[in-house]
C-alpha cells in the first residue's frame, strides 16, 4: 500500500513538472469545485454552470486553476474533500454538499487546513464554517408561487400540490406558500410527493384528475412534475380548466412561459447557475481587494412571457 | 427422457396446488374491494384504465424477470437498461427526422433500434454471467451501473426529449386505444400470453424450471445450461425494449431518474405472483397480477388522504407482505 502511495506520488509530482505553462509561483491558485453528479434536471444544471464558469475564469484569470469533481453520494463527496487537499492542494473550496449533515465536519476539516471556503444552496449544520455563503431562496420561490396563486385565482378556488422529495428545502418552499394560501379562500385538496420527476408528476396527476372533478390550479413546484402534470392533465381533456405553477427555470418551460402558454403561464426560478455565482465571486477574492466575505442570497423572481428572455439559456441541458 | 423429469413433476403438481396459483389473483381482488371502499372513483373506468395502463411497463418487464428467474439467476439491470434504450431511440429518431422526415418509418427506426438494443443488452448480461462464471447478481449490479452512467453521459446530465413533431405521430402508441383498451394493455397481454406459452409449452421453458430446480442435475440431462441461460436474459432484455417502446411516447423524455427501481418492482412483481425467488417454479399469470396490484398500491394511496403521505413507503410494504402471505396460506400444509 504504502508502495503504490509512493509510486502515485512520484507521478504527481513528475506530472507537476511537465505540466506546461504552470508556474508555481506564490500567486498561483487552486480552486477545487466539489458538486453533486448529474442526477436530475437540476444538478444537470448545476454541473453545466460549473464547467462553463470553471473554463471562462481560467482563461480570464491564468494564474487559477480550477478542479471541478462530481460526486454521485455523500460519502463519495467526502473522499473528493479529502483528494482535493491531499492531491490538488487547493487554495480555496466552492462546495455544493450533497447532503448538509454528513458533509460538516469533512467541510470544517478542509477549513481548519487554511482553505477559504465557499458553500452554496444547501448550508452546514454548523455555523461558521465558510467564509462565503451563496443561496437560493426556498421560502421566497415558495411565497412568490403562493402570492402568483392567490392573484390569479383572485382568492378563492381549488388546487392541488405536488412536492418534491421529502428534504428541508421542500418543507422550506411548502410551509411559505401555505402560509400565503391559508389566508385566503384557495383550497388545497391535498397533496402529494411528486420526487422531482416527470413520471411521478404524471401518475400522481393522473389519479388527482380521476378523484377531484374540478381543479383550478396546480403547484407543480418544478419543471419536470410540471411536464409530467401536464401530459396527464392533456390525456385527461382538461388542460381548459387549470393552470400549473412549474418552478426552477428548465430551458423548455421558460420556452413555454416565452410563447405565453395558457397552461404555464408563469414559472418561478431557483437557479442552478448559482454554482457560477459561487465560483465567480469565490475567484475575485484572489484577483481583488475588495470585501466579498459574507452570505449571497440569489433571488427567486416571477418569470412571465415579459422577462422570460433573460432566463432563457438554449445551451444549457436544463 | 431425463430432462421430461421436471415437465412431469409439474404436471403431477398442477391439480394439488391450484390453490396456490389462484393466491396472487385473491389478494388483487382484495386489494380492489380495499380500494373501492377507500374512495369509489377508484373503481371507475377511467382510474382503472389509468392503472392498469401504467403497471405494463413493470408488467412486460416482470414476464422477462419470469424468466430469468425461474432459471435461477436474478437482473439487477433492468431499470438502468429502460433508461439507456429510451436515451438512445430518442437521439436516433430525432437524428432521423433530418434525413428520414417526420413519419412513421421514423419511429418504426426508433423502434426497431429499442429491440436491437435490448436483445444485445440482454445477450450482453447472459454471456458474462455464464461464460465469465459471475453470480448474476453481480454482472447486473455492474451493467445497472453502467447504463445507468451511459444515459446521464448521452443527457449531458439533462433529459433527452423527443422532437416535438414526432412526438404527435408516437404519442398514439401510449394514450390511444384499440377496441376501448389502451395500446399499451395490448402490449402487456400479448406479451403475457407470448411469455406463458413459451414458458409452459415449450422445451425451452421445461429448460429453464429445471435448471432453477437443480442445475447440475440439468446439465447431466444433456440440457445446455450456458445456453438456455444466456437466452433468459435475452428474453428478458426483449421484454424491457418492448417496455421502451411503450415508455417513450408517455412524455417523450428520458433523463437518469427514467426507470429508477424498476428493476426491484419487477422482481416484487414475479415473488408477489408466486414465483420462488431461488428459481425451478413459474407463475406467469401470476407475475401479471403482481405487476397490476403494486401499481393499484400507489394509485389508492393517492385517492384518500386517510393515510399520511409520509407512511405511503410503510403501507406499501405491508401490503407486498400481506399479498404474498395470502398466496402461502393458500398452499395447503
Amino acid at each position: 500500500m504504502k508502495r503504490v502511495l509512493g509510486i502515485l506520488l512520484v507521478l504527481v509530482l513528475a506530472a507537476a513538472l511537465f505540466v506546461p505553462g504552470q508556474v508555481l509561483a506564490q500567486d498561483q491558485v487552486t480552486i477545487g469545485v466539489s458538486i453533486p453528479a448529474a442526477t436530475h434536471g437540476w444538478t444537470g444544471g448545476v454541473n453545466y454552470w460549473a464547467r462553463v464558469t470553471a473554463d471562462r475564469l481560467q482563461e480570464q484569470h491564468p494564474n487559477i486553476n480550477i478542479v471541478l469533481l462530481t460526486a454521485g453520494s455523500a460519502g463519495e463527496q467526502a473522499n473528493d474533500l479529502e483528494d482535493l487537499v491531499a492531491i490538488h492542494n487547493i487554495d480555496a473550496l466552492v462546495i455544493l454538499p450533497f447532503e448538509s449533515d454528513p458533509l460538516t465536519d469533512p467541510v470544517d476539516f478542509v477549513k481548519q487546513s487554511g482553505v477559504f471556503v465557499t458553500v452554496v444552496d444547501r448550508g452546514l449544520a454548523r455555523e461558521g464554517i465558510e467564509d462565503i455563503y451563496v443561496a437560493g431562496d426556498n421560502p421566497a420561490m415558495g411565497r412568490v408561487s403562493g402570492e402568483y396563486m392567490v392573484e390569479a385565482l383572485g382568492g378563492e378556488g381549488k388546487i392541488v400540490i405536488l412536492r418534491g422529495i421529502p428534504t428541508v428545502i421542500d418543507n422550506q418552499r411548502f410551509d411559505a406558500f401555505m402560509e400565503v394560501v391559508d389566508e385566503t379562500d384557495i383550497e388545497v385538496l391535498d397533496w402529494a410527493y411528486a420526487y422531482w420527476n416527470r413520471d411521478d408528476g404524471f401518475e400522481v396527476m393522473q389519479d388527482f384528475l380521476a378523484r377531484f372533478p374540478e381543479i383550478d390550479a396546480v403547484w407543480a413546484q418544478d419543471d419536470d412534475i410540471a411536464l409530467g402534470v401536464i401530459e396527464a392533465v392533456k390525456q385527461a381533456g382538461r388542460e381548459d380548466e387549470l393552470f400549473i405553477i412549474p418552478g426552477a427555470g428548465m430551458k423548455e418551460v421558460i420556452a413555454r412561459v416565452m410563447e405565453g402558454d395558457r397552461l404555464t403561464p408563469v414559472n418561478v426560478l431557483y437557479p442552478p447557475a448559482m454554482i457560477a455565482t459561487a465560483m465567480e465571486v469565490t475567484a475575485l477574492v484572489f484577483v481583488s481587494d475588495a470585501p466579498f466575505m459574507g452570505t449571497y442570497i440569489i433571488d427567486s423572481p416571477l418569470i412571465t412571457p415579459e422577462n422570460a428572455e433573460r432566463f432563457y439559456f438554449p445551451d444549457s441541458p436544463f | 427422457m431425463s430432462s421430461k423429469a421436471p415437465a412431469e413433476t409439474q404436471g403431477a403438481s398442477r391439480f394439488t396446488l391450484d390453490f396456490r396459483t389462484l393466491g396472487p389473483f385473491v389478494a388483487l381482488a382484495l386489494l380492489m374491494i380495499l380500494g373501492t371502499m377507500i374512495n369509489a372513483t377508484f373503481i371507475s373506468s377511467a382510474n382503472l384504465t389509468n392503472v392498469l395502463t401504467r403497471s405494463a411497463f413493470i408488467g412486460i418487464i416482470a414476464v422477462g424477470a419470469t424468466f430469468v428467474i425461474s432459471a435461477g439467476g436474478i437482473d439487477l439491470s433492468v431499470g438502468s437498461m429502460a433508461a439507456f434504450i429510451s436515451g438512445v431511440m430518442i437521439i436516433a429518431m430525432n437524428h432521423f427526422v433530418n434525413t428520414v422526415g417526420v413519419n412513421w418509418t421514423t419511429v418504426m427506426i426508433g423502434m426497431g433500434l429499442s429491440v436491437a438494443l435490448g436483445l444485445a443488452a440482454g445477450l450482453a448480461n447472459g454471456l458474462v454471467t455464464t461464460k465469465g462464471r459471475i453470480d448474476s447478481f453481480i454482472v447486473t449490479l455492474g451493467t445497472m451501473g453502467i447504463y445507468r452512467s451511459l444515459v446521464t453521459y448521452l443527457a449531458d446530465g439533462g433529459t433527452l426529449s423527443l422532437s416535438f413533431q414526432l412526438r404527435g405521430i408516437y404519442r398514439p402508441v401510449y394514450y390511444g386505444s384499440f377496441l376501448g383498451i389502451p395500446i399499451p394493455l395490448w402490449a402487456f397481454f400479448v406479451v403475457a400470453v407470448i411469455g406463458w406459452i413459451v414458458l409452459n409449452k415449450t422445451r425451452f421453458g421445461r429448460y429453464c424450471l429445471a435448471i432453477g430446480s437443480n442445475a447440475d442435475v440439468a446439465a447431466y440431462s444433456a440440457i445446455n445450461v450456458d445456453r438456455i441461460r444466456t437466452l433468459t436474459y435475452v428474453v428478458q432484455g426483449l421484454c424491457v425494449a418492448v417496455a421502451t417502446i411503450i415508455y417513450v411516447p408517455r412524455l417523450g423524455s428520458a433523463s437518469a431518474s427514467t426507470g429508477v427501481l424498476w428493476e426491484l418492482e419487477a422482481i416484487a412483481a414475479v415473488i408477489i405472483g408466486g414465483t420462488a425467488l431461488k428459481g425451478g417454479t413459474s407463475r406467469l399469470w401470476g407475475t401479471v397480477a403482481g405487476a397490476i396490484m403494486l401499481s393499484m398500491i400507489g394509485n389508492i394511496l393517492n385517492l384518500t388522504d386517510a393515510i399520511s403521505q409520509y407512511l405511503n413507503g410503510a403501507v406499501q410494504g405491508v401490503i407486498i407482505i400481506v399479498a404474498v402471505l395470502v398466496q402461502r396460506s393458500g398452499k395447503g400444509r
